[in-house]
Order: structure tokens, then C-alpha cells, then sequence
């Protein structure tokens, strides 16, 4: 039992479970899932479609994260590459041609990595702060989407392309099924080979690592390639949601929610040992609680309250200071006797 | 020096026990410490030093027991409670903030006040008072970082005056200080005694301990062994209480020095003209087949330098590297390895051991580093070369899964050992294995050395205890001042010969 309960993912799926228990009492039809058309519909299903470009940034987060750093272009780098994507849609002759669509969304991807490599750059080679690295993108990277997109909101109707949001396969959600292959590739390729581990290293002792002969600077480098390539990925996605670029409100504070997921999922943001479930379980707390507040009705106005108080108690749930700290409580008041009646209080723990 | 046995104690501490999961870390273990004594806790890595400091600073809880203080009974439950009892700690790792001014951390939290700001000019004032009590005349606006450790450490203890302490704790304070700063600091804690405060001194340098200290208490295994005024436990009594056996060992490791070694054929390793600017001037230096060769020095001789350029830790600006006789280029640590060169940093904690890593993960970090990311080396592997080297070299707890952080230092060094072994070096450079590490953990890491050289390894061996050099070393090679001055042979030198050409040899010379 104890086992279960000091697991790092423990808290995390407590603070989801409540989340959705919650929503299921307050209106039952929410944990409803309908077969239509051999396509499953219902609010989990689309908690889980719309959770896609958030997770694929965050997972890429992870990764940044355990090195040590931070990566706040992520935002920039989606509106850039929905930016790109459409424009060469839009400037195809046949914008509805599968092939046209595939072109646009690897060139928008490649422009990503390229996004991320030079973040990668600028951390590892230069060695600039990665706060301030990234900055500079997340500040420049809109203005170029708007450069790209000259000026304008550009839309596009392409079946091929609102396929990546709004298209099923295998009776899920597309975009769902792209975060799930994100998440296994990356599980596969830091858990099979020895990324994982040598990119905890590096996190937790840059130097130590470097004198054991770790390439750290590739190691950190990577980390930002990969981050820069999945958000172009989520850009795709957004951009797909909406068929437009637009250039200003693509990716707007996700940088902020994919930390936070991370966080969520038990990652230090001191770096190295890091968890994928643990995230995977962090941007489903933040997309179901996203949700909620929508189901609930609670206003607009008042939704980001609401989202911060949820927020700051499952931090608090998830701190383990205050955990100790009230148990230790709990054992003072006891080891003074049981006759102390203040100790009901305290088993709250 | 004896203390007048009727002085009621400061500290009583009784029938100490604390548990760790899967651990007695200390079993009833009882400890006083009077006002004006020097008191050294004495016994090997693991015995409970650190756990007994521990709970007498407030750091860990106690599972049964009690601690007096002042003749009241008190339960710390953290280290501010224990602060405000009079109990200050300073640590061989000096906690102060080296980005601030000597004066701002002597006075931190005890700033001087005029209205709602801080005076400073008062303040700085204050910290000048403290410091000159323990005979410093230090400019109180100057950054702590632009002190050596010794300065800082001696920041650290008026830190400790201004708290008004009546217990201090030195854990390991000489460890990075050469002989005149450790001088210095032994004055002050004179100084110290002789206006009643109680100072618990831990530090692995025997000769320090009996020049200092008044009392001994011994610990083993988490129990207490014994407590001895210091005029009655000679030094071959103490090291036999401290590890339970009679210290045989490192007789037999002494005659590692006179073991001809063949130097006609092609050094393993040679450096021609190696040096960096304002690092070090350049030298030269060529390792054969299982030789060990020695490097002494003072602390900042330019010993650490040399093993680094060497190594592609900093990068050399003139100089060449041949291993086996052909020309390489070594400009990172990775170069190195891949010629099968391996360096073990003097600085176990930060450029050694990935702390939050466990012991077979740090243990395998060396080899998986060389082959790659991509090529994961298959877990039965590991698990095998882990099991090889925690027995070979008796890493303690011979737990795979424990983070190494929480391995006392000589276990920490056992596991970087057997890091490097594991990548099967030609050369393995030792930058001070055996600093702050027990006397048995130093006896098994010498025994290693002495046993892989003779099998073939050639081993570069840095360390502060010269007998340690002379005893492993068949060549010695001398450095001061950031200046290779000279190379000695190991079989006719004997340990005053080696002081003296350190402190005297090549004066002129280089004029």
C-alpha cells in the first residue's frame, strides 16, 4: 500500500480522478462516450483530442526541463509553423490535394526543428541562459509568423488539412493519435537507449556528466531540436482546429501550461529526473480541468480564478513539504496524547 | 590542556538512536561536550559522525534518547532551533553566500538597524569588531568569493561569534586548507577555548587531532566505542578502536614504490610543453606501463592544472598529447576516454558524482557515456560489471538502487573508482581519492591502486598526504607555483627530503 501511495504518479492521477468524479456527479453525461459512424464522441474523447497540442508541447518541455532548462519559444514556434503551413497551402493551386497538405505541414515541421535547433544553439554552444535564449524567439518568433503571413489572418478550406483536428482514425481523434505516437516514440527512445538517463545526468550535474565524457552539449542541444519540432507539430494542429494562421493568438501562454503540466507531473524544474507519464497525466489535469469550467458554466470572466484556485490545490496536494510537515504535526500532537482533540484536525493529512 | 571535569557539560546527549529506512544509524550512542574544550568525533565513513552532528544541529530527529543543552532538555526540530540554542556548524563546504561582502554575511539577519533601513556603515563596523576578536583584519566590503576557503571558513566561524555560540561545530574545516591557513584556524579555536566555548571538531587528519583537541570520542558502526581525554589513547590505540582491526594494510601496500618499472619502450602517455596561460607553465610529463606516478605540491601548485589540460578537462593553448606514441588531440574529457585516459576530479561533489543518480547509474555513466546514447548497454550487463566492482571495491551499502548522494564520501569515491575501472583505462589519473575519506576506505583505494598498477594500469596519483605519494608512487613529480619544478624518484626519497625539495628545490633557478 505504501508502495502505491509514495509513487510519484500517486498525486497526479489522484488530482485527475477527483477532476473527472467531479465533473461525472455535476453532469453525468460527461463520462458518456457515443459510437457514431464507428467514431467515438463525448466530452473524455474530446478532452482527449483537444489535449494534443498542449501534450505534444509539453512532452518537448520534459525533455527541456531535465536538462536544466526552459524552452518559452514553444508559443512562437506554433504560430510560425501553422504560418508557414498555410501560406504554402494557400499559395497551392489545389489546396485541397493531399499531397499539397503533406508538403506544407513538412516544411512548416522542418522550419521548426530548424526554430529549435537554433535555441539549442544558443543554449549550448553560446551558452546563453536558457530563459533568456528562448526569450528571444518567443518575442521575435510571432512577428515572423506575421512577416510570413504578411500582416494578415490567413485561412484556408482544405479538407486534407482540417483532417489533422477534426479527423478520425481507428474510431479516436487524428490529433489525439499523433500525441500518443509523440508519447511512445519519445518513452521508446529514452527509455530503450541510454537518452534518458545521460539526459538526467547532464540535468542534475552538467559538469560531473561532461568529465565522464557525456556529450552534453548535443544531449542539450537535442533537447531543444525536439522541443522546437513537436511544437511545430501542435502549431499544425492549432491551425488546423481553427483553418487559419493566426499569427497572434496561435500557442498564446502555452509555454506557461506546459511547464505547469510538467510540473504537475512531478519533474523538477531543477532538472533531471524526469517523468513522460508523469506529463502525459499533468496535460490531462489541465484539459479536463479547461473542460470543467466550461461544463460547469462558470463565466468567462471568473474561469481563470476558478483554473488557479484548482491549480494551487493540487500543487499544494503534490507538495511533499507540506505533506511531511503536517504528518510530522499529526506524530507531535500524538506523541503529547491522544487526549489532545486539536489531532482530528490535523488527520486531514 | 585538561578540563576541569566538574564543569558541568554544555551538551549531554544520551542514549542517542536514530533509525533510516533499513539502516541503525546510530544505537544509543551517548556524547558530551564541556565549555572550553576541544572535542573531536573521531570514526571511519558510516560510523555516525555526520548522523550524531546531525541531531545535535536539529538536521535529523532522534527515534529515542534525549539532549541536554545548557542543562535544559531540548528537542530540535530543525537547525534554527538548534541556532538559537547556541549550537553553530560549520561545514567543510563553507554555507555562506560568496556573492555578498565578508561584512554582509557576518552580520546577515543581524544587520544594524537606524529606522526601517540597515545602517550599513554601523553594520560593516559590527562585522570588523567580530572578525578582529578572531584576529582578521579583513576588508568588510570585499566579495566573500575573492577569499580563499580558509578566509571564508574563518568568515563562517565569526558568523558563528555573532550568533552568539556556545557550541561550535567544525565538520572537516581543514580539508581544503594547506598548512599556514590550518595554523591560522587552530589559533582561533585556541582563542576560541579559551573564552568557554565548546568546539566539536571532526577531521580525518590524525595529526590535527591530537594537536588540537583535549578529548576524543570514538565512534563505529553507530556506536559509541569510547571517550578519551587525548593524553590516553596513543595514535595506533585510536586508529584500532576507530576501525576494529589492526591497520596492517597499509604496511603491506608500502613497498608499491620500489617496483622497477621499465621506461625503454613507448610511454603509455606523454605531454610535451603542456600548459595554458596564466594556468600553467608549460611541462612536460610522460607516464610508462604500470607506473604510478606521483604529483605533490602545495594546494594550488598548479598539480589539479596539469592533470586537467591533460586530460581535455580545460583546454590546453600550447603542448602536445601522444598516447602510445602517436599525436592526438585531447581537447574534451570524451577525447580522453577514447584513448583510455580516465580522471577522477578532486571535486568529488561537483564535477564527481551525479548525486541524484543511484550507484549502478553513476557506476555506468563512464562506459554508456563512451558508446553513445544510441547504443544502451543491455541492463544484464550492467548489473554484472555494478555487482564486479561493489565487491571488488567494497562500496558500502552494496546497494545498486541507492543514490549516491546519500553515500558517505569514501563510499562516493569506491563507486567514481569503479566508473573509471569499468572503462578499462591505460591511464587513471587519481586527483586526491583519498581526501576526506576514512583511514579503511584509503587503505582499500591505496591497495587497489598498488594491485592494478602492478597488473599493467599506469596511474597518475595526486594527493596533500606526501606519505601516501612516496608510499605508491616509484616517480614523484613536484610542482609549485603553477611550474613543473622537477621529478624525483620515489625508492630514495624519503618524506623530509620531499618537503624540502618542494619548498626549496629550483629557487633561482628559473629567475
Amino acid at each position: 500500500m505504501t508502495a502505491i501511495y509514495r509513487h510519484r504518479l500517486f498525486w497526479p492521477i489522484v488530482a485527475l480522478v477527483t477532476l473527472i468524479v467531479i465533473n461525472a456527479v455535476a453532469r453525468p453525461q460527461f463520462i458518456k462516450i457515443r459510437v457514431q459512424d464507428g467514431e467515438l464522441y463525448g466530452p473524455l474523447i474530446s478532452i482527449l483530442r483537444d489535449s494534443a497540442p498542449l501534450m505534444l508541447v509539453a512532452l518537448g518541455m520534459t525533455i527541456v526541463i531535465a536538462t536544466r532548462g526552459i524552452d518559452l519559444s514553444v508559443g512562437a514556434i506554433m504560430a510560425v509553423s501553422g504560418a508557414v503551413a498555410l501560406t504554402i497551402i494557400d499559395g497551392a493551386e489545389d489546396p485541397g490535394n493531399v499531397g499539397t497538405v503533406l508538403i506544407a505541414c513538412i516544411v512548416a515541421v522542418l522550419v521548426s526543428l530548424v526554430l529549435g535547433a537554433w535555441n539549442g544553439f544558443l543554449v549550448s554552444v553560446v551558452g546563453i541562459q536558457p530563459i533568456i535564449a528562448t526569450l528571444v524567439l518567443m518575442l521575435a518568433g510571432r512577428g515572423v509568423a506575421l512577416l510570413i503571413t504578411g500582416g494578415f489572418i490567413t485561412t484556408v478550406n482544405s479538407e486534407p488539412y482540417s483532417f489533422i483536428a477534426s479527423g478520425y482514425l481507428f474510431a479516436l481523434p487524428f490529433a489525439f493519435l499523433i500525441g500518443v505516437v509523440a508519447i511512445v516514440i519519445l518513452s521508446l527512445v529514452e527509455r530503450r537507449t541510454a537518452l534518458g538517463v545521460l539526459t538526467e545526468a547532464v540535468g542534475i550535474n552538467p559538469e560531473a556528466s561532461r568529465l565522464a565524457g557525456v556529450r552534453s552539449r548535443s544531449i542539450i542541444w537535442g533537447a531543444y531540436i525536439v522541443s522546437g519540432t513537436l511544437a511545430g507539430v501542435a502549431g499544425l494542429i492549432y491551425a488546423s482546429n481553427i483553418k487559419a494562421a493566426d499569427a497572434n493568438a496561435a500557442g498564446v501562454f502555452i509555454e506557461l501550461y506546459a511547464i505547469l503540466a510538467v510540473v504537475l507531473g512531478g519533474t523538477s524544474l531543477n532538472g533531471g529526473k524526469f517523468s513522460i507519464a508523469g506529463t502525459v497525466v499533468g496535460v490531462l489535469i489541465i484539459q479536463t480541468l479547461d473542460s470543467t469550467i466550461l461544463f460547469l458554466g462558470v463565466s468567462s470572466a471568473q474561469s481563470p480564478v476558478f483554473f488557479a484556485i484548482v491549480v494551487v490545490i493540487v500543487v499544494i496536494v503534490q507538495s511533499a513539504r507540506l505533506r511531511d510537515g503536517l504528518a510530522a504535526l499529526t506524530a507531535r500532537v500524538r506523541s503529547r496524547g491522544a487526549g489532545v482533540q486539536d489531532s482530528d484536525k490535523v488527520e486531514v493529512a | 590542556m585538561t578540563v576541569d571535569i566538574d564543569v558541568p557539560p554544555i551538551v549531554e546527549m544520551r542514549g542517542i538512536t536514530i533509525r533510516f529506512p533499513g539502516v541503525l544509524a546510530l544505537d544509543g550512542v551517548d556524547f558530551t561536550l564541556r565549555p572550553g574544550e576541544v572535542h573531536s568525533l573521531m570514526g571511519e565513513n558510516g560510523a555516525g559522525k555526520s548522523t550524531l552532528i546531525k541531531a545535535l544541529t536539529g538536521v535529523y530527529g532522534i527515534d529515542a534518547g534525549s539532549i541536554t543543552v545548557a542543562g535544559e532538555r531540548r528537542t530540535f526540530s530543525t537547525a534554527a532551533d538548534a541556532q538559537d540554542a547556541g549550537i553553530s556548524t560549520v561545514y567543510q563546504e563553507v554555507n555562506l553566500c560568496t556573492n555578498l561582502t565578508v561584512g554582509e554575511n557576518v552580520m546577515l539577519g543581524h544587520e544594524q538597524r537606524r529606522g526601517t533601513g540597515i545602517d550599513w556603515k554601523a553594520t560593516h563596523r559590527e562585522a570588523a569588531r567580530h572578525l578582529e576578536s578572531l584576529g582578521l583584519s579583513l576588508d568588510t566590503r570585499s566579495m566573500l568569493a575573492s577569499h580563499s576557503i580558509a578566509i571564508q571558513q574563518l568568515v563562517a566561524i565569526s558568523r558563528a561569534m555573532v550568533l552568539d555560540a556556545k557550541v561550535l561545530i567544525l565538520d572537516e574545516p581543514t580539508s581544503s586548507l594547506d598548512r599556514g591557513e590550518v595554523e591560522q584556524l587552530f589559533g582561533v579555536i585556541r582563542d576560541l577555548r579559551g573564552k568557554g566555548v565548546a568546539i566539536l571538531f571532526v577531521s580525518h587528519f590524525l595529526d590535527q587531532v591530537y594537536e588540537i583537541s583535549d578529548r576524543i570520542t570514538v565512534l563505529r558502526n553507530g556506536t559509541l566505542v569510547g571517550e578519551h581525554p587525548i593524553a590516553e589513547l596513543p595514535r595506533d590505540a585510536l586508529v584500532t578502536k576507530m576501525i576494529g582491526r589492526e591497520l596492517e594494510d597499509l604496511a603491506a601496500i608500502a613497498n608499491s614504490s620500489h617496483r622497477v618499472i621499465d621506461r625503454t619502450g613507448t610511454p603509455v602517455v606523454k605531454a610535451t610543453g603542456l600548459g595554458k596561460r596564466g594556468v600553467l607553465e608549460p611541462a612536460d610529463l610522460e607516464i610508462y606501463e604500470g607506473e604510478v606516478v606521483g604529483i605533490a605540491g602545495l594546494l594550488g601548485s598548479g598539480r589539479t592544472e596539469l592533470v586537467r589540460l591533460l586530460y581535455g578537462a580545460d583546454r590546453a593553448d600550447e603542448g602536445e598529447v601522444e598516447v602510445h606514441g602517436k599525436g592526438t588531440k585531447v581537447h574534451q574529457p570524451r577525447h580522453a576516454i577514447e584513448h583510455r585516459i580516465s580522471l577522477s576530479s578532486e571535486n568529488r561533489r561537483e564535477e564527481g558524482v551525479v548525486a541524484d543518480l543511484t550507484v549502478a547509474e553513476n557506476i555506468v555513466l563512464g562506459i554508456q557515456a563512451r558508446q553513445g546514447w544510441m547504443r544502451k548497454i543491455p541492463k544484464k550487463d550492467q548489473d554484472a560489471v555494478v555487482k564486479e566492482y561493489i565487491e571488488a571495491l567494497g562500496v558500502r551499502p552494496a546497494n545498486p538502487n541507492a543514490l549516491v548522494g546519500n553515500l558517505s564520501g569514501g563510499n562516493q569515491q569506491k563507486v567514481l573508482l569503479a566508473r573509471w575501472l569499468a572503462t578499462a583505462p591505460e591511464l587513471l589519473v587519481l586527483d586526491e581519492p583519498t581526501r576526506g575519506i576514512d583511514v579503511g576506505a584509503k587503505a582499500d583505494i591505496q591497495r587497489k591502486v598498488a594491485e592494478l598498477s602492478a597488473q599493467g594500469l599506469s596511474v597518475i596519483f595526486i594527493s596533500s598526504e606526501l606519505e601516501e605519494v612516496l608510499r605508491l608512487a616509484q616517480r614523484v613529480v613536484v610542482l609549485r607555483d603553477r611550474r613543473k619544478i622537477g621529478e624525483l624518484d620515489a625508492a630514495d626519497t624519503d618524506l623530509d627530503t620531499l618537503i624540502d625539495y618542494i619548498a626549496n628545490a629550483g629557487e633561482g633557478s628559473a629567475a
